[in-house]
């Protein structure tokens, strides 16, 4: 961030003066906005974290019964689903900017980068439901008896793919937040490599180098760090979203350990569970703690990418 | 002068309509349960009496604090309200209709109604104790059915509903086991299977994969065609979902000793009843803001009474008894400040 003097004011411009204090109201908006959002959050959620301590964030338990409320499987859920998401995402998401900048024909390139940016405008109902009813039953008749039976005795590995083949699970959830978010990677990659100055690639061609080497040598270097950030923009979108996840995920309060077996996010255990939360209630302030906690994760994912790019512009 | 008298008389012939619609208006929200029963005589009694029923199926937990809060004039519940509550909001309860669910299975060569389930076994799947279809204690009470080696999935509502609190309480009743390791609610802290949201979403689930069971509204049972089962009865016999069965267990239950109508029809007496009937409540202020919708909701739910019987048989709900209908026109004269 570099500082940048201010203008000389000129004195009797009413006019700029009310914009002026328009601009920064709207600025000032933003930061209270956050921060009511945060506090309302918090204070919602105090007497869940006064009751369990510590506890809230330890324990694997969620028990409306017996008022039992514990915030580890759900946020388990949301990182593991979010991770795998990133790990299937990222590489495709890079494949189609690679190709749209590369090595497509200048003629198909706007049809496929159109299309990539309408994937991202299909509202997250829909890929639940395209994800409850055709990728589930796929999962649940083929891939997952035939990876259970291929790898699920495997030494060492096995205990990852064990399970009965209900169709949902982690993996089911990881994939369908994967599909949704390679349009948003994708497209921000694409617009980030048509930004290298053209003499850069020109003169690494001119060299022998090869489209890999340009990609590889060039490219990614110059823009790692927008490539980074929508990247944490893809993984903003896993961590939060709601409906598609709780189509596809099983939602279970327990920790599996295979990646077959079912689980629960943050978002989704709130969107169900609220309707049946009377007001006061130790329920309703876990979900109001649970909500907080959603922000606080986001707010780390935040901070480390800040920092994966500070460190990455120095050297 | 002109365009004010206009303007006035239009405002009175406005008001002139509005007034009248406006006042036989009637809000309610909260349970799921019988929500379809509730819109349908909805309908009905807008014909008949001009009573508008704006019902909003958020759920019995919303609809408490709704109601708790005064923002409509009348909530609904599935699980009936405790005592203390309803004497700290000062609510009167009343039950309005009462259903049954039906457990749903999926298993290949098994038709409708053909399997025999008892309730001990059904608690010991959804415990993760029974794995397989072709357990023993499966077999033994369903001679001449062919089960397959098949991996047991139970299948719940994974979003908090009435549904869940009937069918967990049916479980508790039945199993000393699962009451005091799991218990009843409209969540609860499930030990083995997947869940899926609402019945649409329990049902699909069921439908999808091979050696499921969950549990639905009989209702909505019915209206999908899924494969429902036989369920062994307190009496031990095994019975059939069916309204005849539903009224059997209505008329085995014990009213007159239920404070607050909080009536319990799981596994009553009676050896034709189904073990999984409930009742669902209405939730009256006992002080009301506005004595004409309050007089509007009981004279809503009188209507109901004497003339919604056959919309809720056809809709596989079960009308209330005649003696218990009385007995809550009697609390509404009562205790309803009006």
């Amino acid at each position: 961030m570099s500082q940048t003097a201010n203008p000389p004011r000129r004195r009797g411009s009413i006019g700029d003066m009310i914009f002026q204090a328009l601009a920064t109201g709207a600025g000032i908006l933003v930061l209270v906005l956050l921060g009511a959002i945060i506090v309302s959050l918090l204070i919602g959620g105090l007497p869940a974290f006064r009751q369990f301590g510590v506890g809230f964030l330890t324990g694997a338990d969620w028990d409306p019964v017996k008022q039992v409320f514990g915030s580890v499987v759900p946020i388990y859920g949301t990182i593991i689903t979010s991770i795998l998401a990133l790990v299937m995402a990222v590489p495709i998401a890079f494949g189609i900017a690679f190709w749209l900048t590369e090595l497509a024909p200048n003629w198909l390139q706007r049809p496929v980068g159109i299309a990539v940016e309408l994937l991202a405008a299909v509202p997250s109902i829909i890929y639940g439901m395209w994800g409850f009813f055709v990728i589930v039953p796929v999962m649940a008749e083929y891939v997952q008896p035939f990876v259970i039976d291929l790898l699920g005795d495997a030494p060492g590995i096995g205990f990852l793919f064990q399970g009965p083949p209900f169709g949902t699970g982690i993996f089911t959830a990881a994939l369908i937040l994967g599909v949704m978010i390679i349009p948003f990677i994708a497209a921000t990659m694409r617009d980030v490599f048509q930004t290298v100055p053209p003499v850069f690639k020109e003169s690494a061609y001119g060299l022998g180098c090869t489209t890999w080497e340009v990609m590889r040598a060039i490219v990614i270097p110059y823009t790692r760090i927008s490539v980074m950030g929508g990247i944490m923009l893809g993984l903003g979108r896993a961590l939060g979203e709601t409906m598609a996840v709780t189509f596809v995920i099983g939602n279970t309060n327990r920790i599996s350990g295979s990646i077959f077996g079912p689980g629960n996010t943050i978002a989704s255990l709130i969107a169900l569970e609220f309707p049946e939360s009377e007001a006061g209630s130790l329920k309703l302030a876990s979900l109001m703690a649970l909500g907080f906690m959603l922000f606080v994760i986001s707010f780390i994912v935040l901070a480390i990418s800040r920092m994966l790019l500070r460190t990455g512009a120095r050297t | 002068m002109q365009i004010p008298s206009y303007f006035t008389a239009s405002m009175l012939a406005l008001s002139l309509v509005a007034t009248p619609a406006l006042a036989q208006q009637i809000t309610g929200a909260g349970a799921t349960f019988p929500a379809p029963v509730y819109a349908k005589w909805g309908e009905a009694a807008k014909a008949a009496t001009g009573l508008e029923l704006n019902y909003q199926a958020i759920g019995s937990g919303a609809g408490q604090t709704q109601i708790f809060n005064r923002t409509v004039d009348f909530g609904a519940s599935d699980a009936p309200v405790d005592s203390a509550k309803l004497k700290s909001a000062n609510l009167l309860q009343f039950p309005a209709v009462m259903g049954a669910l039906s457990a749903i299975v999926n298993i290949p060569g098994v038709e409708i109604d053909q399997l025999k389930l008892s309730g001990e076994i059904i608690t010991e799947m959804y415990l993760g104790k029974i794995t397989k279809w072709n357990d023993p204690k499966i077999v033994e009470l369903n001679k001449g059915v062919t089960l397959p080696n098949l991996a047991i999935a139970p299948v719940y509502r994974a979003d908090g509903s009435g549904t869940t609190y009937v069918w967990t309480s049916y479980l508790s009743t039945v199993s000393p086991e699962w009451k005091s390791q799991v218990g009843s609610g409209t969540s609860v802290k499930w030990v083995a299977g997947n869940g899926a949201k609402g019945n649409d979403g329990v049902a699909a689930t069921v439908r999808q994969v091979k050696g499921a069971i969950g549990y639905v509204e009989n209702a909505y049972a019915i209206q999908n065609k899924l494969t429902t089962t036989q369920l062994r009865n307190k009496a031990g016999n095994f019975v059939k979902p069916s309204l005849a069965s539903f009224a059997a267990a209505a008329e085995n239950a014990d009213w007159k000793n239920a404070p607050d109508y909080a009536i319990n029809l799981i596994d009553t007496q009676g050896a034709n009843s189904w073990p999984i009937v409930s009742a669902t409540f209405i939730l009256l202020p006992k002080d009301p803001k506005d004595t004409v919708r309050s007089a509007n909701v009981m004279k809503f739910f009188d209507w109901a009474y004497k003339n919604g019987a056959d919309i809720a048989k056809s809709l596989e709900y079960i009308a209330l008894p005649t003696a218990v209908q009385d007995a809550v026109r009697a609390s509404w004269k009562a205790e309803i400040k009006g």
